[in-house]
């Protein structure tokens, strides 16, 4: 063995020991988050009964209440609503995306939605303080326009590019000789697109939109900005309420660490956690399922 | 689906990022040193209101200019997490703007006076109303009066826009003006003074109240029973919407924290910073 292929493997394994440390890194951070979290989340029970904080409303820290059912109808609301709007718009989007543009249009629109994901959502939120509260409030003759509906419909733009992106890699990734197929057996494009590429894309579109849904749960800045955080039991999609996340933004830097009012605030950030985590696992699922083997 | 592993190990990346920023966040550390002979040394610790911070920068930096062997370290966190660290020794110095905390009361801490923290309330520009008596400003923030119609302004839904549960300025409304009687939760609320009062501007109809340093053109400032916010009105116990920004300390203060604090509340640093911060002078609050 000559000097040259030393080195060479020695320079191997110093490479292969990087990647190692660098995955066991990442790997130990978010073992560590999850295992601080809930360690500090869990407490809250020796104070507050599970029953209390997942089925009362009542969220009155003074007082020694902690219902947080508010807030979790608060996160399920938004982020359903912006699924109802964002899902079906971006599945769309893909279609249009993946199948129907010309190319030079694909040139410019595949950049922009990657710009797009790049927004941060400060941005979208200030954008919805200033501009969409109140429209909201002229338009439908609100007092306030803050609230769920407001929520819901900046969520749903962010998560457009999400769902399309993903969707329309499943679409993309959908074999040339279906379509081939299809069409030679004398179906219009469209009916292609309906029965063919969109069954067999499916998968990859779930997963767009249940991670979507992911970004939608988890989303804190923008939210908190226009949902108006107050613990009480939306009325209407007009009247403001609080979600998970923005309670959690409002309230953690004025709240001592430790104290039952603070667990509380991280058994709430766990169970954004686990309902991620959920998603995800959902996600995995789906994935690994092929709706046509070839 | 290819893709789908890329955003996976992006979200990762995102996670450690973000991970490695939370750690990164700390209280302000700055070191100055002067020509000026320095009796006193150490480390000076406080967290606590964030309503005093700006005050205590400039402390500290002229601080400084006499003692170089002193080093300040100031971060902030909110009146009840000062109030806690101080108790739990962790920091030297526990800023709050607020009483203490019933469960805190006998672990030996001592109130350093500050001072006054005056507020206001204050309304959208269209509201048609200048003063409101105490009464009125109870059953507006306790949601029994949800018009401006019933306290003589014109038909018009109130909406109020105030601060979190956790905040100290919505701890001294709840005390002064109302007395232990608890806000309605049918309010919007945001996390700081200015998010407050960017609200109320956008929202017709809106009330809220802010530090008095706040209020500026883009809103219209209420008075109280009558009486419009001045420090000569707060002296003269007319005006009573304020609270005593306090230090805490776990027993007498020593060295470089009684150094520092003697510092803050001497007249020649009060006289000099206080009133162009927004804040009132201790020697300007009402004998109580």
């Amino acid at each position: 063995m000559n000097k040259y292929n030393v080195s060479r493997i020695r320079n191997n394994k110093l490479v292969y020991w990087l990647f190692i440390s660098a995955a066991s890194v990442l790997g130990l951070i978010i073992v560590a988050l999850l295992i601080f979290i809930s360690q500090q989340g869990l407490q809250t029970f020796r104070d507050v009964s599970p029953i209390e904080f997942f089925f009362s409303s009542n969220w009155n820290p003074d007082a020694n209440k902690f219902g947080a059912l508010i807030f979790i109808i608060g996160s399920l609301a938004v982020t359903v609503f912006s699924i109802l709007v964002g899902g079906p718009l971006g599945v769309l989007g893909a279609i249009f995306l993946a199948k129907l543009a010309p190319r030079w249009m694909r040139n410019i629109l595949q950049p922009a939605i990657n710009l797009y994901m790049a927004i941060p959502s400060v941005v979208y939120g200030f954008i919805g303080l200033t501009v969409i509260v109140p429209a909201v409030r002229n338009i439908f003759g609100v007092a306030s326009g803050f609230g769920i509906f407001t929520a819901s419909f900046i969520l749903a733009i962010m998560i457009l590019p999400t769902v399309i992106s993903i969707a329309a890699d499943a679409l993309t990734a959908v074999p040339q000789v279906l379509e081939e197929g299809s069409i030679a057996l004398g179906a219009t494009y469209w009916q292609t697109i309906w029965h063919i590429v969109l069954p067999t894309a499916l998968p990859g579109i779930i997963t767009g939109i249940v991670l979507g849904m992911a970004r939608a749960i988890g989303e804190t800045m923008a939210v908190q900005m226009v949902i108006g955080n107050t613990p009480q039991l939306a009325k209407s999609l007009f009247s403001p309420t609080s979600t998970l996340p923005s309670e959690i933004v409002v309230e953690m830097g004025n709240t001592p660490f430790g104290s039952v009012w603070g667990n509380s605030l991280f058994l709430m950030a766990l169970v954004l956690l686990i309902i991620s985590i959920f998603m995800i696992v959902i996600v995995r699922k789906i994935s690994s399922y092929k709706a046509v083997k070839i | 689906m290819k893709n789908l592993f890329k955003k996976t190990g992006l979200m990762a990346m995102a996670l450690v990022l973000g991970a490695s920023m939370f750690a990164g966040c700390g209280g302000t550390q700055d070191k100055k040193a002067t020509s000026t002979a320095a009796k006193v040394e150490g480390k000076v610790t406080a967290s606590g209101s964030t309503a005093l911070l700006p005050l205590l920068k400039v402390g500290q930096e002229e601080f400084y200019k006499l003692h170089d062997k002193v080093t300040i370290n100031l971060s902030g966190g909110g009146s009840f997490t000062g109030q806690k660290q101080v108790a739990s020794g962790s920091v030297d110095i526990g800023n709050s703007d607020v009483a203490l905390a019933s469960d805190l009361a006998g672990k030996g801490l001592v109130q350093h006076n500050l001072v006054g923290i005056p507020f206001v309330f204050i309304v959208n520009k269209d509201v048609n109303v200048d003063s409101l008596t105490d009464k009125q400003y109870v059953d507006i923030l306790t949601g029994k009066i949800t018009n401006w119609q019933e306290v003589g302004g014109k038909n018009q839904k109130i909406t109020i826009i105030h601060r979190a549960k956790s905040s100290g300025s919505r701890a001294t409304i709840a005390t002064v003006v109302l007395q232990g009687k608890e806000f309605t939760n049918d309010a919007i609320i945001q996390d700081s003074n200015g998010a407050v009062r960017s609200a109320i501007a956008t929202t017709p109809g809106a009330i809220g109240y802010v530090d008095a340093a706040y209020a500026d053109k883009s809103i219209k400032v209420l008075k109280f029973n009558g009486v419009a916010y001045s420090i000569q009105a707060v002296s003269e116990g007319k005006y009573p919407v304020y609270t005593t920004g306090r230090m805490f300390t776990k027993g007498e203060a020593k060295g470089a924290v009684k150094a520092f604090i003697d510092y803050v509340t001497s007249d020649a640093f009060q006289n000099k910073n206080v009133e162009s911060k927004g804040f009132i002078p201790l020697t300007k609050l009402p004998k109580k």
